[in-house]
Order: structure tokens, then sequence, then C-alpha cells
């Protein structure tokens, strides 16, 4: 989202213009109408976001450092400030390190699925005449518009152990040890199964943005490479990538965004967190520690935790897409 | 040498002539079999919740129905109270999407029209909000809602209030960001005019502005209204005890029991569910494209 910061600086009015009818207004109503207009504009907005959003995060971080349980929570006992002592458990339990080992590997893995089948579908659909390339639109925007709840419902039950139309399938096909396997047994299938099902709902948004900027790419392009003797992967990486490396970054951190802290389909499809746990992600582990076991403190530190890495997988991401950028 | 320079002229052709291009029937064919997979779910999910009971359990499920049925529609209305769970959530996408929509815009003016110190610093914290997990919020704000019950009720835990609120706050840092490509988009010319025909600032803003950003506000709203409806885990922090205030993602998991899930009635929820996003989607999916577009190039 960053990225878009560079190209912010107002490139619709030219800099000449701006300044002679900023000149110009700033003698008819002044710039302190102006900001006063937008201090009115920005109340509602930012009210709402201090008390929702940045008062919380910063009782978050404070929540983190204190023994914060059952008897706090419900308002008899005294805060006892512990420090980092929160962060100290979740250090040295091995729990939180099969936690976040999960949380990244499956957010990993739904991310490049959702990249590798959205890119390649809006390249397909570039291909096809309007007919196919409508229907497989509305099938990716009826997977899309599908909420979490109802997708996770359903592929669950198209998995079911016994109900099940997938096992159906592939016992009849002559798979004979498929009939009555459960899906959510088992750590990775379970895990695959919720990737599936994450990857169906969220390669729409990667396909519909990579298949706009392709479509934004005049032909003139394309056709003076292949006259200057580029071949086809060549035209793709040398001509084709550049152009929308800026629409695949958003892509990419959009998809790390949503994916890296998955909580409904985990949820909801290994009821919980699965068996004994196996399936936690940080954000379920989060919310088990706190409402289920009582511990606010904790749970805050893992949701501190979460935060922390989400921001600096961004920022990395962004930084290494910047130093690539400059050098080609 | 010679393959090179004749491998760019047959792509050249390929270019200028689609239509000879002999793989097409196959990318076609493709495409085509992908899309059905990816509506299958859906496909299995609706006719699920319009077959008999006995089909549902059974080892050896088809993919048709000859003996359409609304009984699960039916058990999910008429004995859980599904009606007041699906009115809850429309109550919340609703006030959601109308508050945000002019929060949102006024905001996007603000930022978009008007020179003061601190606008650049302002535009930054509202991409950094956009990067805050709200989920690890979770626990500080049920504590929050918790204090704001003890003084108004109504937007306290257990109220649709509380999700209301956060959802609002939530969608405001996207919304705001992608109005204001949207209202950067009118010329400063249009503002200039409306000002020599003697409309002030006000008049401006709602008359000429507002319907002019109308296809962002659509992108927008639908997208608020997507975010509010799917909600699972405040609807699930928040309402705690008063089952009368829960909202559709609960009221569907009601349906997996111990003793055996419910699958008729969990598809038919689950249709219900999906139903008025899909419209809404299918509906606006132009805005909605463009939408997207206007906030990345913004």
């Amino acid at each position: 989202m960053t990225a878009e910061l560079t190209t912010e600086s107002d490139p619709r009015t030219p800099p000449g213009s701006t300044e002679a009818r900023h000149g110009h207004r700033r003698r008819r109503s002044g710039d302190n109408g102006q900001a006063r207009a937008a201090v009115l504009y920005l109340a509602p907005a930012g009210v709402l976001l201090i008390a929702v959003m940045a008062y919380p995060l910063y009782q978050l971080v404070q929540l983190s450092l204190y023994e914060y349980g059952q008897a706090q929570a419900s308002g008899g006992a005294p805060l006892e400030f512990l420090g980092l002592g929160n962060y100290a458990t979740l250090l040295s339990d091995s729990r939180f390190w099969m936690v976040l080992v999960n949380t990244c590997g499956f957010a990993a893995v739904c991310v490049l699925g959702s990249l590798a089948v959205g890119i390649a579908l809006a390249v397909l659909a570039g291909r096809v005449r309007w007919l196919p390339r409508t229907l497989l639109f509305l099938a990716a925007l009826g997977a899309w518009a599908t909420p979490a709840v109802a997708g996770s419902t359903v592929w669950l039950f198209l998995f079911d152990q016994n109900f099940g139309l997938v096992n159906e399938v592939l016992s009849g096909l002559g798979w004979q040890g498929m009939a009555g396997f459960s899906w959510t047994y088992d750590r990775f299938t379970a895990f695959g199964l919720v990737a599936g099902e994450v990857i169906w709902c969220s390669f729409p948004f990667v396909m519909v943005t990579m298949y706009a900027g392709i479509k934004a790419i005049p032909g003139e392009i394309v056709e003076a490479a292949s006259l200057d003797g580029a071949s086809a992967w060549r035209t793709a990486r040398s001509v084709l990538l550049p152009i929308l490396r800026p629409l695949l970054i958003i892509a990419t951190i959009q998809s790390i965004i949503w994916d890296f802290k998955i909580f409904t389909q985990i949820y909801v499809m290994t009821d919980g967190g699965g068996i004994a746990g196996q399936n936690l992600v940080l954000n379920v582990y989060a919310y088990q520690e706190a409402f289920a076991g009582s511990n606010y403190g904790l749970g805050s530190a893992i949701g501190v935790v979460m935060t922390g890495l989400l921001l600096l997988i961004t920022v990395i991401y962004l930084w290494a897409q910047r130093t690539t950028g400059e050098n080609t | 040498m010679t393959t090179a320079a004749r491998a760019p002229k047959r792509g050249l052709i390929g270019r200028v002539l689609p239509g000879k291009r002999p793989g097409r029937t196959l990318a076609e064919i493709t495409t085509v079999l992908v899309a059905a997979t990816i509506a299958f779910p859906l496909y299995w999910m609706v006719l699920t919740a319009f077959k008999p009971d006995g089909q549902i359990q059974s080892t050896d499920p088809r993919p048709w129905t000859l003996s359409p049925t609304l009984e699960n529609f039916r058990q999910v209305f008429t004995v859980d109270d599904f009606g007041r769970y699906f009115l809850n959530s429309v109550i919340v996408a609703g006030v959601v999407v109308l508050i945000s929509l002019v929060m949102s815009f006024l905001a996007a003016v603000a930022l978009t029209r008007f020179r003061f110190r601190g606008r650049t610093v302002l535009l930054i914290m509202i991409l950094v909000a956009q990067m805050v997990p709200v989920e690890a919020l979770t626990i500080p704000l049920f504590f929050l809602m918790r204090s704001v019950g003890s003084v108004a009720p109504w937007f306290g835990l257990n109220h649709l209030g509380s999700l209301i609120l956060v959802h609002l706050a939530f969608s405001l840092p996207f919304a705001i960001w992608m109005l204001r490509g949207f209202v950067a988009a009118v010329p400063v010319e249009l503002e200039e005019a409306a000002t020599l025909d003697g409309a002030g600032r006000f008049r401006f803003t709602w008359q000429v502005l507002f319907p002019l950003v109308a296809p962002g506000l659509v992108a927008m709203s639908v997208l608020s209204f997507i975010h509010a409806w799917n909600d699972f885990l405040f609807a699930k922090t928040f309402i705690i005890s008063a089952t009368e205030n829960q909202t559709l993602p609960l009221a569907i998991l009601v349906f997996f029991k111990p003793t055996g899930n419910d699958w008729g009635a969990i598809m038919a929820g689950s249709t219900l569910m999906t139903i008025p996003v899909l419209v809404f989607f299918v509906f606006v999916q132009r805005h909605l494209v463009s939408g997207i577009a206007g906030a990345v190039k913004a």
C-alpha cells in the first residue's frame, strides 16, 4: 500500500498552475478558512478512528505488559505489572513456536497459491473471447463474494468424512482408502483444506487486479518488443513485468495482510484450532488464550507479536521490491 | 540467428491476427472448465439447501436432485428464528454503509481539496491504519465495549451498536483512501466555476462533488457492506449471552452439533447469507472493478 505513496505528488495538476491557483484561493478565503473546514470535515472520522483504533492499539500494548486474568477482568483483583513477562512466557513456550510456524507456513501457501492462480487466470482471461471470459469472471466473482463462514461450511461439507462428495468421488475412482477419510483429523490435510478454501475466495482479487493491469498495457509496446526480437518469455519478463510491478506489489501485500491474520476459516473448519490445537494460527491462538483461557495479558502479547510481524513482513517486502525496482 | 529472427515475426502475426492463434480453442475449453470448478462449491451449497434430508445424509451423494424441497429453509426460519439474525446482519451492515459513506466522503474531500498543515502526515497515518490487523484488537475492544456499555448500553457488549462502531471504524481508512482518488479526479476548474456561480464550499461539496464521485461511493459501500456482513470474530466476541442479537455467521454455526451436523440447515443458512452479497456484487461489479482500479491508481 505504501507503494502508492511514491506516486502521491498530485500528478493531476501541473505544478505551475497549482501555485497560481493556490495563491489566488489563499487571497480569497485564506488558509485559516481551509484549515477550519478541514478540521470540521475530518472530525467525525478522526474521532472514531482514535477511539476505536488508536486507543485500543495503545491498550493492546499496555495489556500485554500486565498479568490480566479472570480475576482482573471481572473487576476485583489488582493489576500486576509483568513488564515483558508475557513475552518471556511466549518465547519459552514450545506451543507458541509451533503456532508461529503454522501461521507463517499457512500464510505463505495461501499467498503463493492466490498469486499463482490469480495471475495464471488473468493471463488466460486475456487470451480468450468474451463468453468464456465472462463465465470465468462470474465464477470468480461468486467465490469472491461468498462470506468466509459460508465458504468454510461448503468446503467442509464437500470434504465431509461420511457425506462429502470428494471422498465419494475419490473412492469411486478406485481409491478405496478415501471412503470415510477424515480431512480434518491430520494436521496437514486440515491445513490443506483450509488453504484451499482461502485461495478459492482470495484469488479473484488478484485476478481482477492483474487482468485490469494487463488490459491497460498498450499493444504497441508488445509489438515493439517482438519487432526488436524479444521472445515471448523475454517480453513477459523484461517488458510486461516491470509495467505490472506496482499492481503486483499491491496484490501481494494485500494477500499477505489477509492470509496472515486468517481467523474465521481456521476457526470454523478446524473447530477452533484443530485436534489438540494442531491447526492453531496466531489469531486463533490469541483468541483462545484470551477468551477461552482468560489470559487476556498473554493474548494481548500474541496480538502485539502478530501486528509487529505483519508490519515487518510488509516493510521487508516493500524494501526488497524497491531495491530490485531500482536495479532494473 | 535465423531462428531468432523468425520467432518474433510469428509472434507479431499472432498478435495482429488473434483469430488464427491455434491454442485459443484449448484455452477457451480450459477457461470454461476452470470457471465450472470455481463455481462448483456454490452450486453444491444451493443444491444441498434444496435437497431432502434423506439425500443429504447419503453416502452416495448425487450432483442433482429430482425432489427439491424448501424443508431446510422452513426449518431454519421457524425452528431457529433465522429471520431475526438476518435482520440483525442487515441492520449492522446497513448502518455501517450509510455512516461510513458520509464520514469517508467528508474526510476524503478534506484530504484532497484543502491545503493545511499536517495533511501529508494524516495521509500516511491513514495508510498505516489500513495495515493494522484489526483482529489483534479484539481483546482491548472487548474491554472498551464493556465500559462503553455501562454508559450507553446500546453500544456496549451484547448489542448491535458495538458491532456497528467497530466495523465503521475498520472500514474508514480504506474507504477514505479509495475515495481520495475519485475526489482528486474531479477537475479543480469545476470548483472554480461553481464558486463563480455563487455556490459556497458546502453546496459545492454536496451538490457537485458528491454526485460526481458516485461510482467511488458505490464501490466503497459494497466493500464496507461485505466487511460488516461477513464478520465472524467480533460478532463472536461481543455478542456473548444475548442470542437475540446474534448475526448470521454465528447463527449458522448452531447447526454444527456433536451428535451430527445438520448439513441441510447449514447449507440453507449459508445460501441465505451468500445471496445478498452475491446480488450486490454482480449488480455493481463494473463499479467494483473500476473502484479498485481507481483506488490502485490513486
